[in-house]
């Protein structure tokens, strides 16, 4: 019992075909994963090898073909959607590789987004959790710039503070670093991690850069639809 | 604020022309519905004004003889003859005292004028005319009509003290060259009787004005020779609408024909209804337009916002937050379009009555009549929340279709 509350996230067997008729293609097949709290894994692998696929899979945005998803113990792959939205926004927080900030919003509004919808805190909690992450995240003096006012570098550091927001047990990031210079590069992994550490949450992200994977507790290669 | 109102205004503010597009359709549409429905309902108003103040709100006139509509065939047996049905009257009203005191029972009766009319023929120095000679009751007949407004040229004083005083129409006096003083004879059938023109009138309704000539009843009397009896009892009503309802039980009660001023005038009536009706659905294209606009806008923004959809999927926001925040967008342009619309509306309709519009015939006016009625607000209101909304359900519902995991794999339709 006490080894499965350990796993925040687990997976047997999935399969996912994606598009139609001929061009019908087996992208996962049976893809077997486990992610312990407080551990951080990367999937690597060539492009098309089906990396994203799986985070998406595990982040409930898409449903696969065949297998299972659990959340915490709770198997999540056949709810409905709204129960899987539901799972969303209490416990896995996104990151992607184009930052994906709402960039008419100001970086505290991007922070503060997700805890809205959760409501489980006063506004003025939201905002001062908001500030925090902001400042873990070293932009605690950009708080009320907009998302076009940031830097590539700068946004991607708001998308790591908004996965956190809710708390989530599972960090999903793809690529976090695929767009970033060296310096960069560095500052966001280190941040996801050592957030993360902290708060005892599970890492799963999705990498091209050797060096960043090589810092992770667990490397996960994938070709072809399965791990090897 | 909740999230959604909040997002819904932050994406409608980014988009600030198309934006601006949607809203000013709206506010045109709204404006000008209420403008041409205050036009158009105004010069109706004043119609039914103009025709109540003349010739009431009720006419009790003609006696109803019920016809035999059946007769038992005879010899015992209950064979029935049917014949024709139908009703005869009697031209007009024998007792009409009798009459008006039923009439005031009637609760909706605020006055009632006995009338006695004749058709003459007006000499005066320059010309004849034929006209029809009124007999009335000057105070009976000022608690049914607006004929005190109505004078132009001398006044009531000099006619009530008058036993030989008349009130002639603007146009017959024109004609016959009458000033207030002349004097001019009533001929019927060679009976001729001298008057004197106490006052000129104006109504605006030509074939009154043209044709009517008002004098004492007793003079009207004499010069018709008919000492019992009138023509008609003009009756004035509390709530002028509920005269038909009114005119059903009075005929009843009464077994006079009573006629309502909605039937009486039932031509100009449809005739203003079809116009208000064919405004309404012209300038509801406007409203159609901002439909089509607010679609137009919406739909370009679900293009845009797919990442934000995403984004905000993946952040545990359902498909109904999504199609809310859709529609909130259309609701925030909707409620300020309404608004602004409104008071284009009100300074339109302003501006338009103060238009110099000299209109006289079936009735009289010198600038462009309007009517204040907050129903035309809500009915345009209404119309373009119909239109605007309905247009916003397709995009709404599209960007609530959309799947996050396609949308950041790059394979969303």
């Amino acid at each position: 019992m006490a080894e499965t509350q350990d796993f925040a996230l687990r997976c047997t067997n999935l399969h996912r075909y994606l598009g139609q008729g001929e061009g019908r293609v087996h992208v996962l097949k049976g893809v077997s994963f486990e992610a312990r709290r407080g551990q951080v894994y990367a999937i690597v692998g060539p492009s098309g090898c089906g990396k994203s696929t799986l985070l998406y899979l595990l982040g409930l945005l898409d449903q696969p073909d065949e297998g299972g998803i659990a959340i915490n113990g709770q198997l999540m792959s056949n709810s409905d959607d709204a129960a899987r939205t539901a799972a969303r926004g209490a416990h896995i927080g996104f990151v992607f590789q184009f930052h994906f900030l709402m960039l008419e919003f100001t970086a505290l509004e991007n922070v503060m987004m997700p805890m809205r919808k959760l409501a489980k805190l006063t506004p003025e909690a939201m905002a001062d959790r908001a500030h925090s992450l902001l400042d873990s995240v070293g932009l605690g003096d950009k708080t009320h710039r907009l998302g076009t006012q940031l830097s590539g570098g700068e946004q991607q550091r708001v998308a790591v503070a908004r996965a956190l927001a809710n708390e989530p047990t599972i960090i999903l990031a793809d690529e976090p670093t695929g767009n970033l210079d060296v310096k960069n590069s560095s500052m966001v992994f280190d941040l996801l991690t050592r957030l993360a550490k902290d708060h005892g949450q599970a890492v799963v992200l999705v990498t091209h850069n050797p060096d960043i994977a090589n810092r992770c507790d667990s490397v996960l290669p994938m070709r072809d639809g399965v791990f090897i | 604020m909740s999230p959604n109102l909040r997002i819904a205004f932050r994406f409608l503010t980014a988009k600030k022309r198309a934006m601006l597009m949607s809203l000013s359709c709206t506010v045109l549409g709204v404006g000008l519905f209420i403008v041409t429905q205050a036009t158009t309902s105004g010069f109706e108003d004043f119609f039914i004004k103009t025709i109540l103040g003349t010739d009431g709100a009720m006419r009790i006139q003609d006696q109803i003889q019920d016809t035999l509509r059946s007769m038992n065939a005879g010899g015992g047996s209950d064979f029935l003859v049917s014949h024709r049905e139908g009703v005869k009257y009697i031209e007009g009203v024998e007792e009409p005292k009798a009459v008006v005191n039923a009439l005031k029972e009637f609760a909706n009766v605020s006055g009632t004028s006995a009338v006695l009319r004749g058709n003459v023929l007006v000499r005066s120095s320059f010309k004849n005319e034929s006209a029809q000679v009124f007999g009335i009751n000057l105070d009976e007949h000022l608690k049914v009509s607006d004929l005190n407004h109505q004078i132009i040229q001398g006044d009531l004083a000099t006619f009530r003290e008058a036993p030989t005083g008349a009130l002639v129409g603007k146009v017959l006096a024109d004609r016959l060259q009458l000033g207030v003083g002349n004097s001019f004879l009533l001929d019927v059938q060679g009976q001729l009787l001298r008057f004197r023109v106490s006052a000129i009138y104006e109504t605006g309704v030509a074939d009154i004005d043209k044709a009517r000539v008002y004098v004492h009843m007793n003079e009207a009397r004499s010069l018709l020779k008919k000492p019992i009896g009138v023509t008609f009892i003009q009756v004035n009503l509390f709530d002028k609408n509920r005269a038909p309802q009114d005119a059903s039980q009075m005929q009843e009660v009464l077994r006079h024909s009573a006629s309502p001023w909605q039937e009486r005038e039932k031509a100009w009536l449809s005739a203003f209804r079809a116009l208000s009706v064919s405004s309404a659905i012209t300038v509801s294209v406007f409203t159609l337009i901002a439909g089509l606009a607010m679609f137009n806008t919406l739909a370009m923004i679900v293009l845009e916002k797919t990442k934000d959809i995403a984004i905000l999927r993946s952040m545990g926001y359902e498909r109904r937050d999504i199609t809310q925040i859709f529609l909130w967008q259309a609701g925030i342009v909707l409620a300020i379009g309404a608004l602004v619309g409104a008071l284009v509306g009100v300074v339109g309709t302003f501006a338009v009555s103060q238009i110099p519009l000299p209109i006289n015939g079936i009735f009289k006016t010198e600038t462009f009549q309007v009517s204040w009625n907050g129903w035309h607000y809500v009915e345009a209101v209404l119309t373009a929340a119909i239109m605007v909304m309905a247009a916003s359900i397709i995009p709404a519902r599209r960007a609530a279709r959309l799947e996050p995991g396609d949308i950041v794999r790059g394979t969303a339709q």
